[in-house]
């Protein structure tokens, strides 16, 4: 780019995208023609040009209108935010209005253009202009007579233009076969900028192409704009590189057990999240939740609805326990619902950007992409969604989409044709069995991490939503009443076998019991053995003691009979 | 020719109203040299008397184009009497010029 700044000078036009576009803005000091159909945006894209000049490039301009009058244009760009008259108090800007009225002029002879000349000249002058616009400078051929007169004058008006050094744009109405219908794109050759404006499914879409820029690399798509409350926004929607930085950040998805299907941490930052399913199957809850749990996070988030409104989609979700007003009171959630068909499809891309560069969201969510087929061609929506996904992961924003599938029968390839481009991949399905529909959770993808390759019944109650293991069954998978039945039946199983072991245990402490009663009872019999072992112990010594002292009585006593029968 | 066409001047407008003309010029261009000659020349000969001429050279006078709408040069401009009218070039065409000033009425 630098080096093209080299080559060429350029001016930024202060239009948001155009300047991308053209990679530095207008050829400086040369005319650019803008053409276009009536009411394709000329007027405004050059009052634009002019009033951005004055108020964001110090640069003063001169707008020279054919075609409305100074006050008219005044109040055209009033609703643009734009005082015009206070800008040329300030000397930023002078509008000039030559009115040319057929019926008032007479041609007779030579004569040449040296008045308007002289008009612009002194314009320019007296506020030091460096822009110009001429707008619509061939409403001169409908006043003026003079063909060859007035080409020729043209053709010096350019040239005189370049020679005051002003960068200038000059506005052409769209002719048969031509660009403009008196040919200006002979005179204007360095850069000509075409505006139109298509209607297709009673939807239009404006549109840029820049048809020449001599001596400058520049875009040759067609380039959607939009004209709103802002002015214009182009977008340079093609990104044809894929090189955005990626983040290993991770992002709650603000429901703690899809989390852990994803690796117990939820989405990368940045990514691109679809979430699709049959009709009433939760997506919008699933949003919801995630919006909530970013702005919870302290995080700006922005809610693109397209099929509700914002007060249903707050009242909605306070059923499941999550309140979005309060996040937008505190300034972290904006709603922006819109029907689809309101625009085009490259509008409603036009409107994402604006409204992402203006609040700087980490989060956005679209709700549901599918509606957006009304207004264009599967194709056309696919190809608006890679330009969103590649826009929003350059801005390292993380994007969840809702779709909604229109057939019952899992569609692997569906959903606008983008689950191939997105990141990550959750399908709620519907799983009928047991004369109930329950809903089912899958993670279809999810790229760079190892997440749940299980199938999880999705629960929406009033306490919000939460995944539950899926039971599988002899017949397949068991959800709903079927699985709380299952669960029952499990819990009971439990508490028998809780109350078998308790038996058990009980039966053993008994047997335990009665034997530490025998040992006991052992015990005892043996120590009145012992006692009696004992007892006949004592006894037999006592005995053997008496017994021993009767003998020697018995002696002694023997001995003393004898003596007293001798004494006789 | 000149006597040809004088019968059909309006004889009355002629004589009650006073033409207040404007000739813008841009520095002295043989174009603006010529257009007040032939000025001159038709004034003397259809308004004697009841003319006013201004000659307004833009290069010194820039800031005055505006005012009248001048876009080319020359121009003459008559204000009064009513309507407004323009005519632009060199006024050499001596029918488009009278037409222009209400002197003769158009065709």
């Amino acid at each position: 780019m630098v080096e093209v700044n080299k080559l060429l000078p350029k001016t930024p036009t202060g239009i948001v995208g155009l300047d991308e576009i053209t990679e530095g803005g207008i050829p400086t000091a040369r005319p650019t023609l803008i053409c276009g159909a009536a009411g394709s945006g000329k007027t405004l894209f050059s009052i634009e040009f002019i009033v951005k000049g004055a108020l964001e490039f110090n640069e003063p301009g001169v707008f020279m209108a054919f075609e409305e009058k100074a006050e008219e244009l005044s109040l055209n760009v009033a609703s643009l935010g734009f005082d015009l008259e206070a800008l040329q108090r300030n000397n930023l800007i002078k509008v000039d209005h030559v009115h040319i009225e057929r019926s008032e002029i007479e041609e007779t002879g030579e004569y040449d253009l040296d008045g308007l000349f002289i008009r612009l000249g002194y314009a320019i002058d007296s506020i030091g202009a460096k822009r110009v616009v001429l707008d619509t400078i061939e409403n001169l051929f409908s006043g003026l007579s003079n063909q060859s007169i007035l080409r020729a004058e043209l053709r010096r008006l350019f040239q005189w233009l370049k020679e005051k050094r002003v960068t200038a744009i000059i506005t052409g109405e769209k002719g048969d076969g031509f660009l403009t219908r008196q040919g200006l794109e002979e005179y204007v050759s360095d850069c000509v900028i075409l505006l139109d404006h298509r209607v297709s499914r009673q939807i239009s879409t404006r549109l840029l192409r820049i048809i020449k820029y001599r001596g400058s690399v520049h875009g040759t798509n067609e380039y959607p704009f939009l004209i709103d409350a802002d002015g214009i926004s182009v977008l340079p929607i093609t990104s044809l590189k894929l090189e955005h930085s990626v983040s290993s950040e991770r992002v709650s998805s603000g429901i703690p057990s899809l989390d852990k299907m994803l690796e117990g941490q939820g989405f990368f930052k940045g990514s691109s999240i679809l979430v699709s399913g049959t009709a009433g199957t939760g997506k919008t809850s699933i949003a919801a939740y995630f919006a909530n749990e970013t702005c919870k996070n302290k995080k700006k988030c922005v809610y693109f609805a397209f099929e509700e409104s914002p007060q249903q989609i707050i009242r909605n979700m306070r059923s499941i326990g999550i309140d979005l007003q309060e996040h937008i009171d505190n300034g972290f959630l904006e709603f922006h619902a819109s029907r689809p068909t309101l625009n085009g499809l490259e509008m409603h891309l036009v409107a994402i950007h604006k409204i992402v560069k203006r609040f700087k969201p980490e989060a956005i969510i679209l709700d549901p992409i599918t509606n957006l087929i009304t207004v264009g061609a599967v194709s056309e929506v696919k190809a608006m969604l890679i330009r969103l996904i590649d826009f929003l992961q350059a801005e390292q924003i993380t994007v969840m989409f809702t779709a909604l599938t229109l057939t019952t029968v899992i569609n692997e390839q569906t959903d606008e044709g983008v689950s191939s481009l997105v990141d990550a991949w959750l399908l709620v399905r519907d799983i009928e069995f047991n004369g109930e529909r329950n809903r089912g959770l899958y993670i279809m993808k999810s790229r760079g991490m190892r997440h749940s390759n299980q199938v999880r019944e999705f629960v929406i109650s009033n306490e919000g939503l939460k995944l539950v293991d899926v039971y599988l069954g002899p017949e397949g998978v068991l959800t709903g009443s079927a699985r709380e039945a299952q669960q029952l039946m499990e819990e009971t199983g439990v508490v028998l076998r809780t109350h078998a072991v308790t038996r058990k245990d009980r039966e053993i402490e008994r047997k335990r019991m009665v034997l530490q009663a025998k040992i006991e009872s052992l015990k005892e019999e043996f120590e009145s053995v012992t006692e009696e072992l004992n007892k006949s112990y004592v006894e037999e010594e006592l005995r053997k003691e008496v017994m021993e002292k009767n003998r020697e009585q018995i002696i002694k006593s023997r001995h003393n009979g004898n003596i007293n029968k001798s004494d006789s | 020719m000149e006597t040809l066409t004088n019968p059909t001047v309006n004889p009355e407008l002629v004589s009650e109203e006073k033409w207040e003309l404007r000739l813008y010029v841009a520095g002295k261009t043989t174009k603006s040299v010529a257009a007040l000659n032939n000025l001159n020349k038709l004034c003397e000969e259809y308004l004697k008397g009841k003319y006013i001429i201004e000659v307004i050279d833009l290069l010194q006078h820039p800031q005055l184009a505006e005012g009248d709408q001048i876009f080319a040069i020359p121009t003459l401009v008559k204000k009064v009497p009513e309507p407004i009218r323009k005519i632009i070039g060199d006024l050499s065409n001596e029918e488009k010029v009278l037409v222009g000033l209400n002197i003769r009425p158009a065709k």
